[in-house]
């Protein structure tokens, strides 16, 4: 028997799903209409909630994209008076200027009541010790994880990132059963367990992670599972939509449930902007339909992903969506290829002569744009030089079958590449740009 | 036989040195030893005096290490002993897969790998070849 943490809403038939969300999307586009930015669009467009009478029509309405909230920054997107916010969010803007995520009382209750939706669908319970490896501050694993990890009941210990000896003796002393990680930085947490001594196995408690915030392959799940003797669970969110929470894997494992009473989802194709068709991969948009502070209509994400056709053998009727194939943002483009780093790590994965860290550099060598993939090697050492040779020769091989070009492909030493313990760098663009 | 070890070294400032000192430290003696290299990685094969100790130290500290059996056969130390014991496992149809020398004392030192261990484990019987035990590395 599947058990709920709220079992009308999880289980809700579609129909009344789909009432639900028409009910709420008026909500928010009444709500929206209050903000400088929507204001202005609706204007421009004559938009009102009379634009929308069915869940169709959503389609007649604008997407918003990241740089609408860049252009923003900081209060631009406030559908409330600032005085009725009680958290903001915003994002490092490493990449342009920064975007701002403006929270209500209730919508932080809303967002905490998510995730711990999430958790208790993967198993988690009150008595579980909830142990966050997350960075805190600004970024929205800390504390999204912290408040509904708190509202499900668990112990939680607010850990934060890094400090590997650290999070050991957590996990050993306080008992700890769940963990939030990211997956690069759990396979880094095995190793350095299995060399201080510790099988996580037999002399830890931990029975279930929650692991996200950067794209990973199966053969990248299964090996945290195996390495740690944990069950692992895909979680997804984004700053823009609160932060964890949106999307989680039921014990199926198999895609992700995003919660509709929250959010309606799109899949676009990134270029037509069209609809695609159930099972092919686009691009997620997504419209918040809970949020008092900060309403979000078609928000495009970058990230891409489908929807998996069919039901879910959990009895949860909210679709579900595949793990996510990288950002649209993180695809390289090689002579007219499209590789996303996952493509890279999947192949990898498949040979047990390798260890789990890699990093991708795109450089610029004669004029040629190349690229050249690090592969650190696990327990693994011969005396047949011709070994190697061979080794190399097959992974470039699968390489280039999964990816359509050739890439450089150089073997490295357990430890060698730079170690990671927050989210991990992959890719590394040295390419001259003309 | 005797327990060879190799180590995959990458092509990097200071790395030999780094694991050469790393041994020296716990007092390993390094009897013999050679660098099969290129311009991406390279394979350090070396006989130690207790390659069990060395094998688990290497291996605590993270290195990329396994441990294999090789033929070791003392020759004279005269212009033809060296042709001559590879004669024998030529005209045995085996092939030298790698193979490294050093001299202790009196002794001059084969270290080989044959495509066929057991072939070779032949030759030494049949041709009565004198061959150095782990033990006798201890006492080198």
């Amino acid at each position: 028997m599947t058990e709920y943490w709220q079992e009308e809403l999880e289980t809700i038939n579609r129909k009344d799903l789909e009432k639900l969300q028409l009910t709420r999307l008026w909500q928010t586009i009444e709500r929206a209409a209050k903000s400088p930015f929507y204001q202005k669009v609706f204007a421009e467009r004559n938009i009102s909630v009379d634009t929308v009478r069915t869940l169709e029509d959503l389609q007649k309405l604008p997407f918003t994209t990241k740089d609408d909230l860049r252009k923003s920054y900081p209060y631009g997107m406030a559908a409330i008076p600032l005085k009725e916010c009680v958290r903001l969010h915003s994002s490092s803007g490493t990449t342009g200027n920064p975007t701002v995520v403006l929270h209500s009382a209730k919508d932080l209750s809303e967002w905490a009541n998510q995730v711990a939706r999430c958790m208790y669908m993967v198993g988690i319970r009150d008595t579980d010790i909830f142990q966050n490896t997350s960075g805190y501050g600004m970024f929205t694993g800390g504390l999204g994880f912290q408040y509904g990890a708190e509202r499900l009941g668990c112990l939680t210990i607010p850990a934060a990132a890094g400090n590997s000896k650290r999070q050991i003796k957590f996990i050993v002393d306080f008992g700890t059963t769940c963990l939030h990680i990211i997956p690069s930085y759990a396979v880094r947490l095995a190793e350095v367990m299995y060399a201080e001594g510790i099988d996580p196995r037999k002399d830890t408690k931990l029975h279930t992670f929650c692991i996200g915030a950067e794209p990973h392959s199966e053969e990248q799940r299964q090996r945290i599972e195996q390495m740690i003797g944990v069950k692992a669970y895909n979680c997804f969110g984004m700053s823009e939509m609160n932060g964890p929470g949106v999307a989680f894997e039921c014990k199926e494992q198999n895609g992700l449930h995003i919660w509709e009473d929250y959010t309606i989802v799109e899949i676009i194709h990134p270029e037509t902007l069209e609809p695609v068709p159930e099972g092919e991969v686009g691009e997620l948009v997504l419209t918040t339909l809970n949020r008092e502070a900060m309403p979000l209509i078609r928000y495009r994400t970058r990230d891409l992903t489908c929807i998996l056709p069919g039901e879910c053998r959990c009895g949860r009727t909210h679709k579900r969506i595949a793990r996510f194939k990288g950002r649209s943002d993180d695809m390289i483009i090689l002579k007219g290829v499209n590789i996303f780093p996952i493509q890279v790590e999947e192949v990898l994965m498949q040979f047990k002569e390798l260890g789990s860290d890699y990093l991708i550099t795109m450089e610029t060598i004669d004029n040629n744009d190349e690229m050249l993939i690090e592969v650190e090697l696990g327990d693994f050492s011969t005396d047949d030089y011709s070994r190697l040779q061979n080794l190399t020769k097959t992974i470039t091989r699968h390489l280039k079958d999964e990816l359509l070009i050739t890439p450089r492909l150089k073997l490295v030493s357990k430890g060698s590449l730079p170690v990671q313990e927050g989210k991990a760098v992959r890719v590394r663009e040295l390419r001259i740009k003309n | 036989m005797v327990s060879q070890i190799s180590i995959f070294l990458e092509n990097k400032y200071g790395k030999l040195n780094e694991l050469l000192s790393l041994l020296s430290k716990e007092n390993i003696r390094i009897v013999a030893a050679t660098v099969a290299d290129t311009t991406e990685f390279g394979i350090l094969r070396m006989i130690v005096n207790d390659a069990q100790k060395a094998h688990q130290l290497l291996k605590d500290h993270h290195v990329n290490v396994n441990l294999t059996e090789v033929l070791a056969i003392a020759a004279q130390p005269s212009v033809d002993s060296f042709a001559d014991t590879l004669a024998h496992f030529t005209n045995a149809g085996l092939c030298i897969e790698y193979m490294y020398c050093f001299s202790s004392k009196e002794k001059s030192v084969l270290i080989l790998r044959t495509n066929n261990r057991e072939s070779a484990l032949d030759v030494i019987r049949k041709q009565n070849l004198n061959y150095i035990t782990e033990n006798d590395l201890m006492n080198l």
